[in-house]
């Protein structure tokens, strides 16, 4: 009985650690809730969806300029996300803002390993050429854009060959 | 109302409500904002094959994969509803490049020119839409997060790694398109 508890917490201990690899962080609540709370996590990702059509940042042209120097437009996207982003955060530190569930606000630290700086230049050249990051890739299907489709599967595939050889690779 | 909401929005309103995401997400319930992870999470529900890296519980990630479908229905209510009918205005020494790899349809987000089911058939335009998504998927969990996860809430929460990853993209992104798009536009 107790070694069945031992086992399960241990379970419970590796799939946090694996989850945790290459992650930002891992979302970890002990509270439970009913399955319509999730939704409005999609209300939250219409907004956002919106926004990324609406200010262009979906715009395979806007990243063209981007990286030619020829439109200041995504770095003041980019450069005001990062400015209200961390006022928001500095505030939630400074006032111990909890979650609506009264839940204390958890920050991860990141640690550093060179596969940020292969990965990120490997990313950088997909950008360039796609004009989307993951998040604009599914914007640009919601468009009708129903080739990018080829784009997303290529991408998912792209994850899945490095979760293969991710052991051989330097970190 | 509506007639303002169907102009281009400027940058320091989107960028104003892309910073909003990180503490909404945050005070919701303590989510960190991150797009590329549904790549994995994708992987690891549909074909975790053998690999380890994809053996762990996505079910506790589905709020991601809520807010990704919450983006496709926002895009497509944002392309129809609020579509606004003028073209996207383009640099002009971008569109004189661009007229030099025939790319001259400008009036989507995403040219049709080369992003097209017809073009997947062609060399360039297969390197584009497979090599891209490739390069997309394979380096952003390589590099453990994306211009979201990196850029936007790594930067705010003031984390040098994310600094590091936000400058490779950059880097990379300058070399593709300055230095090696012009020879694959060639193909």
């Amino acid at each position: 009985m107790i070694d069945d508890k031992m086992e399960i917490a241990k379970q419970m201990a590796d799939d946090y650690e694996l989850r945790s690899a290459d992650a930002m962080c891992v979302n970890e609540s002990r509270l439970t809730h009913k399955w319509y709370h999730d939704l409005k996590y999609v209300l939250v990702g219409i907004f956002f969806g919106i926004t990324f059509i609406k200010a262009e940042i979906v715009s395979w042209f806007r990243i063209q300029e981007m990286f030619r120097l020829q439109s200041f437009h995504m770095y003041g996207v980019i450069g005001t996300a990062v400015v209200v982003g961390a006022i928001s955060v500095w505030l939630i530190k400074r006032f111990k803002i909890k979650t609506i569930y009264g839940e204390p606000i958890e920050f991860h630290p990141k640690k550093f390993n060179k596969g940020q700086i292969y990965g990120g230049l490997l990313f950088g050249l997909g950008w360039a050429i796609t004009g989307a990051c993951p998040g604009p890739l599914f914007a640009q299907i919601g468009t009708g854009a129903a080739a990018i489709s080829v784009t997303l599967l290529s991408a998912i595939a792209g994850t899945w060959v490095y979760g293969s050889f991710r052991d051989k690779l330097p970190h | 109302m509506i007639e303002f909401m169907k102009e281009p929005w400027p940058w320091y309103v989107a960028g104003t409500i892309i910073g909003l995401t990180v503490p909404i997400l945050l005070i919701l319930g303590n989510k960190t904002f991150g797009i590329s992870a549904n790549l994995r999470h994708i992987c690891a529900a549909c074909v975790p094959g053998n690999v380890k890296f994809f053996k762990y519980d996505w079910k506790k990630e589905k709020w991601n994969l809520l807010f990704v479908a919450g983006i496709i229905i926002g895009s497509a209510i944002a392309a129809t509803l609020l579509a606004d009918s003028k073209d996207v205005v383009v640099h002009p020494d971008l569109v004189r490049e661009l007229a030099g790899y025939n790319i001259t349809n400008l009036s989507n987000l995403v040219p049709s020119d080369i992003f097209s089911f017809s073009s997947l058939f062609t060399l360039r335009g297969s390197v584009l839409m497979i090599g891209g998504g490739f390069l997309v998927g394979f380096g952003t969990r390589y590099a453990g997060g994306c211009t979201s996860g990196h850029s936007i809430m790594g930067l705010s929460t003031l984390q040098w790694p994310s600094l590091v990853a936000t400058i490779s993209f950059m880097v990379g992104g300058f070399i593709m398109a300055n230095l090696i798009m012009p020879v694959i536009m060639s193909l």
